[in-house]
């Protein structure tokens, strides 16, 4: 008799042993071990599932160290321990989500075919081969769904403008260069169900007419990639992927590149020149990509959670996937919960969850055991959040209405300890550092505001320091080409706005009673 | 250019030379053969492609993964986004520094070590995160970092 033992091999979970775990456990007789994506419960990683009768029992977090007293205590037969949290399905970190895009990572074996097809794959792809093109987009259309890496734009629209455009050769591109801080929903999708970026790429490019798609994966993915390319090979060999997708005489071939550390080449222009083999510079615009994209053909450039939620909207039905979501958010959005958090991981749900519910009911409060302070949503380019705004509602117009963001769904929570001048300041820094330095905006201004920021905290004038802060936030704001120049200003005026305290301006005022 | 050098550069111009936007994917293969991709191959890329040396340069530059020299033995990357930030990254900088002796996008003299910034390694969940040769560590603390480093110094002596 073997017992079968899930270990995952998702970045996250060998950055603190899964490795050694999954050898050690492989190491006994009667123990197959396979390695799975992450359930998203990161605090838990390495998180151990044990099928049983009972289900997937899971233990975690687990250490080498820990084996023996686990084994010991009959973990392979589902045995009581410290450790051990019952079915996964069963904890309500887990059970009170809608998982529509990430129901399969961390469940299957992420490579495997059959896998994939019995927790239903592959149906999209089925029902989109059997449409036309124009139905394709209108189902995306119909679905609500709008692109997942920041801008929010919705993909329906992108998709008929490049099939509406005529030309002999067209592409699917997918961005995957996911550099904001506290995002990491691109990175498990990848690593946990990587057939399902393909799947959704495929479809785009039945949707639009293209034959040729490529994945820019960030160079510090090296997991990812490594899926990715395992991956590609085995749906090409299953017919997922060439002259003859699932023996429907339609075509579509897709390629892995890499970039090469650079947060501005996520844009997508500047992604797209970095494919053409050039600097990651941002290109004016008009004209957009999806008319003059890849090469100067048209180009449907999306997200990986975009391309991938588009699977479930071929599967499910348009009316299915809208149905999730508040206002004009439709669908799901898998949230981030990550830096000071007790339960950082990854949550799926509907748009219209609050901050709160997800800081508190899922995150656990702060890793510290401190109140929390504030929150950045959306990247290095959202805006700071006081806990007097926890309330708010993840919801794009919701946020917009609060000069914030949603973005690519990362939250990132600090506890009272955080100096936000400091943030404040890394955000010009972080700009300055990556800066295409097309605009003068952008390359010039991130450096002065660092600058004067530092005069500021030193009470060199504060006054006239202030005034010119504020003037330079303008004129990044107003006058820079793209978000990476016209959005610094977001985390740091937030920071002045809401904790000026820390600026050395005027006394914060008394934050809000906290929640126990 | 030593025959190694040139060796990687010809493999790199061979493999890719037919692809569109093939610049990146040599430089790529470059940096994975010798660890850094010197300023020797820009004449034999320009050429393969049809570039002047100072496109092929300005791409080179342009990326923070070219890196022109070689590195030390062992390479740190510290995150210093903000997820991390909130975990205690800046403490870990800290000590990072004061125990390999070097700044960030320094290399120690007896070729140890190279520290080099990175933003966000998507292990924000466990941050603080970091990664030695290549190799990613998450929930890193002080102690965990000393003994990280400790294993580094054994190493090279
Ligand atoms: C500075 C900057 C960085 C960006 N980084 C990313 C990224 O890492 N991943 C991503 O999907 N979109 C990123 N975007 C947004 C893309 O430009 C683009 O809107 C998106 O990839 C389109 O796909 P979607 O419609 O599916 O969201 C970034 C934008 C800017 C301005
Ligand atoms: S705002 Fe900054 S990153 Fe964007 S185009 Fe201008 S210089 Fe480049
Ligand atoms: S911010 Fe450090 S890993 Fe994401």
């Amino acid at each position: 008799m073997t017992t079968t033992v899930y270990v995952p091999a998702d970045a996250s979970a060998r950055s603190v042993g899964a490795d050694a775990v999954a050898a050690a456990l492989a190491a006994r007789p009667g123990v197959t071990v396979i390695r799975n994506g992450s359930r998203g419960m990161m605090w838990l990683e390495p998180l151990v599932e044990v099928v049983t009768p009972q289900g997937r029992i899971a233990y975690g977090p687990v250490t080498v160290d820990d084996l023996p007293q686990l084994l010991a205590a009959g973990m392979l037969g589902g045995g009581t321990h410290a450790l051990r949290h019952g079915v996964v399905e069963s904890l309500p970190y887990y059970a009170r989500q809608e998982r529509l895009t990430f129901a399969r990572v961390g469940l299957i074996d992420p490579t495997s075919v059959a896998d994939y097809e019995a927790k239903g794959g592959g149906v999209g792809l089925r029902n989109a081969l059997a449409m036309a093109p124009a139905e394709i987009v209108a189902a995306v259309l119909e679905s609500g769904l709008r692109g997942r890496g920041g801008a929010a734009f919705p993909t329906g629209i992108k998709w008929k403008t490049v099939l509406d455009t005529p030309s002999s050769q067209k592409y699917v591109v997918c961005n995957a260069d996911e550099g904001d801080s506290g995002t990491f929903s691109d990175r498990m999708l990848m690593e946990g169900d990587p057939f399902t970026l393909v799947e959704g790429m495929t479809i785009a490019g039945l949707a639009v007419g293209a034959t040729q798609g490529y994945i820019y994966l960030r160079s510090e993915y090296p997991d990812a990639a490594a899926v990715l390319r395992r991956a590609i090979a085995v749906a090409r060999d299953a017919g997922w992927l060439g002259d003859d997708i699932l023996g429907s005489g339609r075509r579509f071939e897709l390629e892995l590149r890499m970039g090469a550390g650079s947060y501005v080449c996520g844009e997508e222009t500047a992604l797209l020149e970095s494919l053409e083999g050039k600097r990651g510079q941002v290109r004016y615009r008009p004209p957009v990509p999806a008319k003059q994209g890849l090469f100067g053909r048209p180009t449907a450039l999306n997200n990986v959670v975009t391309l991938a939620s588009v699977t479930t909207v071929l599967a499910k039905g348009a009316a299915f996937y809208r149905d999730f979501g508040a206002g004009r958010s439709r669908g799901t959005l898998a949230f981030q919960l990550a830096g000071n958090l007790a339960r950082g991981g990854l949550v799926e749900r509907a748009f219209g969850v609050t901050l709160r519910e997800l800081l508190y009911d899922y995150g656990g409060g702060s890793a510290s055991g401190r109140p929390l302070r504030a929150v950045q949503v959306g990247g290095p380019l959202g805006a700071y959040i006081p806990e007097r705004d926890f309330d708010l509602p993840l919801d794009y117009e919701a946020f917009a209405a609060k000069g914030a963001i949603v973005g690519h769904g990362g939250i990132v929570a600090f506890d009272d300890t955080v100096d936000m001048a400091q943030m404040a300041r890394y955000a010009f820094e972080f700009c300055a550092i990556e800066s295409c330095g097309k605009c003068t905006p952008c390359r010039i201004g991130a450096t002065r505001g660092v600058e004067v920021l530092d005069r500021l905290l030193a009470r060199e004038q504060p006054a006239r320091q202030l005034a010119v802060l504020h003037d330079l936030c303008d004129t990044m704001e107003h006058a820079s080409l793209c978000a990476m120049g016209g959005m610094t200003p977001y985390p740091v005026r937030s920071a002045l706005q809401h904790f000026p305290g820390d600026f050395g301006l005027e006394q914060a005022a008394p934050g809000p009673s906290r929640r126990p | 250019m030593s025959p190694a050098m040139s060796g990687a550069v010809q493999a790199a111009i061979a493999a890719h030379r037919d692809r569109p936007g093939a610049l990146l994917p040599m430089l790529h293969d470059i940096l994975a053969a010798l660890g850094h991709v010197p300023r020797a191959c820009v004449p034999a890329l320009a050429d393969a492609l049809n570039l002047s040396r100072a496109e092929v340069l300005g791409v080179m530059s342009f990326y923070h993964d070219f890196r022109e020299h070689p590195p030390g033995r062992h390479v740190v990357k510290l995150c210093r986004a903000e997820a991390c930030k909130s975990m205690g990254a800046d403490a870990l900088a800290e000590r990072t520094r004061a125990r390999l002796g070097i700044d960030f996008g320094q290399t120690r003299s007896d070729g140890a070590a190279t520290l080099e910034p990175v933003y966000c390694l998507g292990n924000c969940a466990c941050a603080p995160a970091l990664t030695i040769d290549g190799r990613l560590h998450g929930r890193v603390t002080p102690t965990r970092l000393d003994a990280l480093l400790d294993e580094l110094d054994g190493d090279s002596r």
